[in-house]
């Protein structure tokens, strides 16, 4: 017998269609909302992720990895068929709340991951840094990482992204110097990419963090991940380097898992914010091919709309 | 090509980098702390020698009492280069599957003791979960679900890529040599 929450975010799956988001209007609460977003985050590859793989593999010449991207969509199509998580790796889930909530809205997220860790399943990956004890639920002191964006909107907005490991681990935060100027900014950001070779599992999505403070530069690289793939960065010299940055990395030839080929890199996308006169903080945050994302509209009235 | 495993040191020494094969047979998870435990331990499970290693931590879920496979993509092999040279010495381990290569000293003790490394695609977990027939047991369960070690019977476990031979090649050192060529050519 398959509980009322499966059932309904199989609808909810089979529904979304391209970028319609879909209303449902069951009376949830929101730990069950954060499991069924959880498990949309996990099973169903964003439709603009899939058509930039599509792409990528449509102008690979080499044949190690046009079959390695050929393995990477059979298996969406499969996750996202029998409603079971694309990797193995569900990551640490990052959320990001936004709108109208109060502070109860912590318990429903942690409670929510609890759940979604016993019945997607996902795998339980949080253990303590230095005992490496495993908390057995992806929770633990600090965890899940929880970012807050109180605004006047009526409704309520949660936003996640499950980070696996191999990705993540290739963080980069360099505090160059201001001379350093955008051919530093440039080396820094193929060299971090490059040096991950097959680790973060490409062709990945690039998340750059330019200015700022330390903190900041890296949490701008990872929000930078929140953007769809086809989105058009509004700032000229921004869009400007995002897109020789992704020419320079797709002419690399490191390839899908490194093995070699032309697609390395599905996207760069770049956010800055001013920094102090003497620096010049930049990060890379990379997402494997996956680029893992999920959010909910909470309504007013209960209702609950899901998209990617 | 199917690699029969646990397999024999002259298929091993017959596969060439590009390649690409499948597995059939027995095959064990090892990651992170498998590998710390084997090497420090006097002890250990039988099935480790001549093995076919695979670099994962699957999910699993426990049904009517027996453990079923969710989930079961490779893991960053490099995290482990400092462990597996040992690891390939001492327990004659045959088949390493994993995901974004290993270093030289893993490539040369690959070399000396015949065995082959084989790219498994990153992410495809639902895929090859598919091709694992049964779960035949766990060591070290005590490790967590991750990090023990999960004893897997396969059926053309795959596709694999010979991505480090047994005779010193590796596509990544070819990729890597590439990848700096093309980079000269950019002047920042």
């Amino acid at each position: 017998m398959r509980s009322f929450s499966e059932t309904a975010t199989d609808r909810i799956v089979f529904l979304l269609n391209a970028h319609v988001p879909i209303m449902i209007k069951i009376p949830k609460q929101i730990d069950d909302i954060v499991c069924d977003l959880l498990r949309l985050a996990n099973t169903r590859l964003p439709t603009d992720v899939g058509w930039a793989l599509e792409a990528a593999a449509a102008w690979e010449t080499n044949d190690i990895a046009y079959s390695q991207l050929g393995g990477i969509m059979d298996n969406a199509k499969k996750a996202e068929y029998k409603g079971i998580p694309m990797c193995q790796d569900t990551g640490i889930p990052v959320f990001y709340v936004s709108g109208k909530f109060n502070s109860s809205i912590e318990k429903g997220i942690r409670d929510g991951l609890r759940k979604a860790t016993e019945t997607i399943p996902l795998r339980p990956n949080t253990v303590h840094p230095i005992t490496r004890k495993n908390d057995g639920h992806n929770l633990g002191d600090g965890m899940p990482m929880i970012h807050y964006r109180p605004s006047d909107d009526d409704f309520t907005e949660i936003t996640v992204i499950p980070k696996g490991a191999g990705a993540e681990n290739m963080t980069k935060l360099g505090m160059l110097d201001p001379a350093d100027g955008t051919d530093g900014i440039k080396r820094f950001v193929v060299n971090a990419v490059l040096q991950a070779g097959g680790r973060p599992c490409p062709p990945t999505v690039v998340g750059v963090g330019i200015g700022g403070t330390s903190e900041k530069c890296v949490e701008m690289a990872k929000e930078a991940l929140l953007e769809r793939l086809d989105s058009v960065n509004g700032n000229d010299d921004e869009r400007r380097m995002e897109e020789e940055l992704f020419l320079i990395l797709n002419e690399s030839g490191l390839g899908p898992m490194g093995l070699g080929g032309n697609a390395t890199v599905l996207r760069v996308h770049i956010r800055t914010a001013y920094c102090h006169t003497a620096s010049l903080p930049v990060a890379v945050n990379l997402s494997c091919w996956a680029a893992r994302r999920a959010t909910v509209r909470i309504h007013n009235d209960g209702t609950a709309e899901f998209k990617q | 090509m199917i690699i029969t495993s646990p397999t024999d040191e002259r298929t091993v020494r017959s596969l060439r980098t590009g390649q690409t094969v499948y597995v059939s047979g027995s095959l064990i998870t090892g990651r992170d702390k498998v590998h710390m435990r084997a090497l420090s331990s006097e002890k250990v499970p039988k099935v480790l020698y001549n093995s076919t290693l695979f670099h994962c931590g699957p999910i699993m879920k426990k049904e009517k009492n027996k453990w079923a496979v969710v989930a079961a993509g490779p893991t960053t092999s490099a995290r482990l280069n400092d462990l597996e040279a040992e690891m390939i010495r001492r327990f004659g381990i045959k088949v390493i599957i994993g995901k974004g290569g290993m270093s030289s000293d893993v490539l040369e003790a690959m070399k000396e003791n015949g065995c082959v490394y084989l790219a498994a695609i990153g992410g495809a977990a639902v895929s090859l979960a598919e091709c694992v027939t049964e779960t035949k047991g766990v060591e070290w369960e005590d490790l967590g679900m991750a990090e023990a070690m999960w004893l897997f019977s396969t059926e053309r476990f795959g596709p694999l890529v010979v991505a480090m031979d047994a005779n010193g090649n590796s596509i990544y050192d070819d990729v890597n040599s590439k990848v700096n060529e093309t980079l000269k050519r950019y002047q920042f």
